[in-house]
């Protein structure tokens, strides 16, 4: 178990492809740690390097209070599941979890002792003697969980871990992984494109664009305040909305109609300013009748989610979007008003959020 | 109708003559060795063992065998092992110019045991004091063997992916570990298909033992049956065809073995 901090980690490809950029990242011990981003970011740059896969071309990794920047893979204590698993097809499911030990010099009826007892407790006890090649991708990707468990490593990274599976089996094998998570305690940072998967498994999280850390904060942090319009527009199952504004006295004139200054700007705008005003589709109530502070127009697209409906609607010919409960939803054509939450809207000044 | 069956008739004897084109001539083998006084055709055989033990009298016959067994075994393992660490090597290493240099060595390689290069490696043979050595002519066939060998390999090991290896890095493996671990039973086909054709290349060799081996007690095979004549100077058919047939067995049994068990999978420059 160790904590993993990063001191003004750069990593320039030849060429001088900048993947990642004066990082400083710190991750404590037994954390479950999401990086995440669109492709191209150096979210994996960044795993690799974790992993001394790829060498740092400035600055610092330490891991347990031990500076491994320089060290090689093999010596940093560290395990890594990669994205197609990386299971060696000519070995079986035994072997394959055992090959750490092997490298250690573990003997034989030892590390098959241990193989055992790692596969019996991820449900692979039947198994044991398959290849590859006959399991399932569930089955692979918890073949792969045990040979990273036998290692005992002080921090697992894993790289897209659920990238590899379908749908269906990639929402349980999320609940499978924080759970075994929580149980191991074995500080984690996963690497995702996915921002469902970020939000659901991680504790905390950073999310990174073009070599840079553009918010690092818990789940819940990054969903409702999101610290720039990057990340507001990166985050959220449905994306959130922003749009132009201008300030106005003690309101905002958002796509022609007055909304109130949200709570979190309060006395920190100045007259006739231009900004972002950000509210998620969530936080925005939907009704038919006009209200105080709400955005008026005609729904242009309903949109099925399942429980509720996501409503487009024209407001000026600005698009607003809301979230209305399964029943309350309208027809397209309807007229519409969308009353932001004052408590969860949010102000953009250059693109940075805008709070005390 | 009945141009459509002159045809048929036609096709049908042309492949029939064509077959036996090569068949006769394995027939031959097959019944020569059999028969007591064998000449060039072929003929049932009475099958007598006589011939088979004027080649177990010969002198020189079944050592010559083994001789053969030792230079295509040793020169196998060589090529085997030094073309794999090599297209390992050429594999995952950027070099700049790297595939210039695997092409070059292609094309020279056909110099180093061609005709071309014969009496610069007698000389080079010579001064080190390897003339008339079975560790020689190993190192020189070798030589020969490998650029090719090191093509094959190398297209194997390009289409093995990456992260096996990086996988075993992370757990500490050495990159010599790396290869005999996970890239070498990755790529046992295609290190089968080097060892079979090295034997095989090396097996039906004549120009290199005749020329670097004068001791007759070394020669193999390819050499021994160039000296099998009678005394009036013609080729015996008795002890040839037997010793043909001796000669032939080993590499027929080697290929089935080896294609029973790993198949064979030559795709020369050609990705999967």
């Amino acid at each position: 178990m160790a904590a993993i901090e990063l001191r003004g980690l750069t990593k320039v490809y030849p060429g001088g492809v900048k993947a990642l950029d004066s990082l400083d990242l710190v991750i404590p011990d037994g954390e479950f740690f999401a990086l995440l981003g669109p492709s191209g970011c150096g979210k994996t740059t960044l795993l690799r390097t974790l992993a001394g896969l790829e060498t740092a071309t400035g600055g610092s990794v330490v891991i347990g209070e031990r500076d491994v920047t320089g060290i090689q893979p093999g010596a940093r204590d560290v395990a890594m599941v990669f994205q197609d698993y990386a299971l060696f097809p000519h070995m079986n499911v035994t072997d394959n979890i055992a090959y750490p030990l092997r490298i250690k010099k573990v003997g034989k009826a030892e590390r098959q002792r241990k193989a055992a007892e790692v596969g019996a407790r991820l449900g692979l006890d039947q198994l044991m003697d398959r290849r590859p090649g006959q399991l399932s991708g569930g089955q692979q990707q918890r073949v792969a969980l045990a040979r990273v468990m036998a290692t005992q490593a002080q921090a697992f990274l894993f790289d897209e871990p659920l990238s590899n599976l379908d749908a269906r089996l990639r929402l349980e094998a999320r609940t499978f992984l924080k759970k075994l998570q929580r149980e191991l305690g074995v500080t984690t940072v996963f690497v995702t494109h996915d921002q469902a998967e970020a939000l659901a498994m991680a504790d905390r999280m950073a999310i990174m664009e073009a070599g840079h850390i553009r918010q690092i904060g818990t789940p819940a942090e990054v969903f409702q305040r999101p610290a720039n319009t990057f990340v507001a527009a990166f985050i959220g199952s449905t994306p959130m909305n922003l749009l132009d504004a201008a300030v106005r006295g003690d309101t905002l004139e958002v796509a022609g109609c007055k909304v109130p200054v949200p709570v979190s700007a309060e006395g920190l705008l100045t007259e006739g300013e231009r900004l972002v005003y950000g509210v998620r589709p969530e936080y925005t109530t939907y009704s038919a009748e006009p209200a105080e502070g709400s955005l008026g127009g005609r729904v242009s697209i309903v949109e099925n989610l399942g429980a509720s409906h996501l409503v487009t609607l024209e407001v000026n010919d600005v698009a607003v979007q809301a979230v209305v409960p399964e029943g309350d939803e309208p027809a397209v054509g309807d007229e519409g008003f969308a009353a932001p939450r004052r408590d969860r809207a949010l102000v953009y000044r250059d693109g940075e959020l805008v709070s005390a | 109708m009945t141009r459509f069956v002159a045809g048929r008739i036609g096709f049908y004897t042309l492949i029939a003559v064509l077959l036996a084109f090569f068949t006769i001539p394995l027939l031959w083998l097959a019944t020569a060795p059999f028969t007591s006084d064998p000449t060039y055709e072929v003929r049932m055989p009475d099958f007598t063992s006589e011939n088979f033990q004027m080649i177990i009298d010969h002198p020189y016959a079944l050592w010559s065998l083994v001789n053969s067994l030792v230079l295509a075994v040793g020169t196998a393992v060589l090529v085997v092992v030094l073309s794999a660490l090599a297209a390992y090597a050429l594999s995952r290493v950027r070099l700049p110019g790297r595939d210039a240099l695997l092409y070059a060595l292609l094309l020279l390689s056909s110099i180093i045991t061609g005709t071309a290069a014969m009496v610069p490696l007698f000389q080079l043979a010579i001064e080190l004091g390897l003339i008339d050595s079975q560790t020689g002519l190993i190192l020189i066939l070798s030589g020969g063997l490998l650029p090719a060998a090191i093509f094959m390999i190398k297209d194997f090991m390009d289409s093995t992916p990456k992260s096996y290896e990086e996988s075993a890095r992370v757990f500490g493996a050495s990159p010599l570990q790396i290869v005999r671990h996970v890239v070498v039973p990755l790529v046992r086909p295609g290190l089968a298909t080097i060892a079979v054709w090295t034997i095989a290349n090396v097996w039906g060799n004549f120009l290199m033992p005749f020329l670097l081996l004068s001791d007759v007690e070394k020669q193999p095979a390819a050499v021994i049956m160039y000296t099998l004549y009678t005394e009036g100077g013609q080729a015996n058919l008795k002890v040839l065809s037997t010793f043909g047939l001796l000669y032939s067995v080993p590499v027929v049994l080697m290929y089935l073995f080896v294609s029973k068990k790993y198949g064979f999978r030559f795709h020369g420059g050609i990705k999967r």
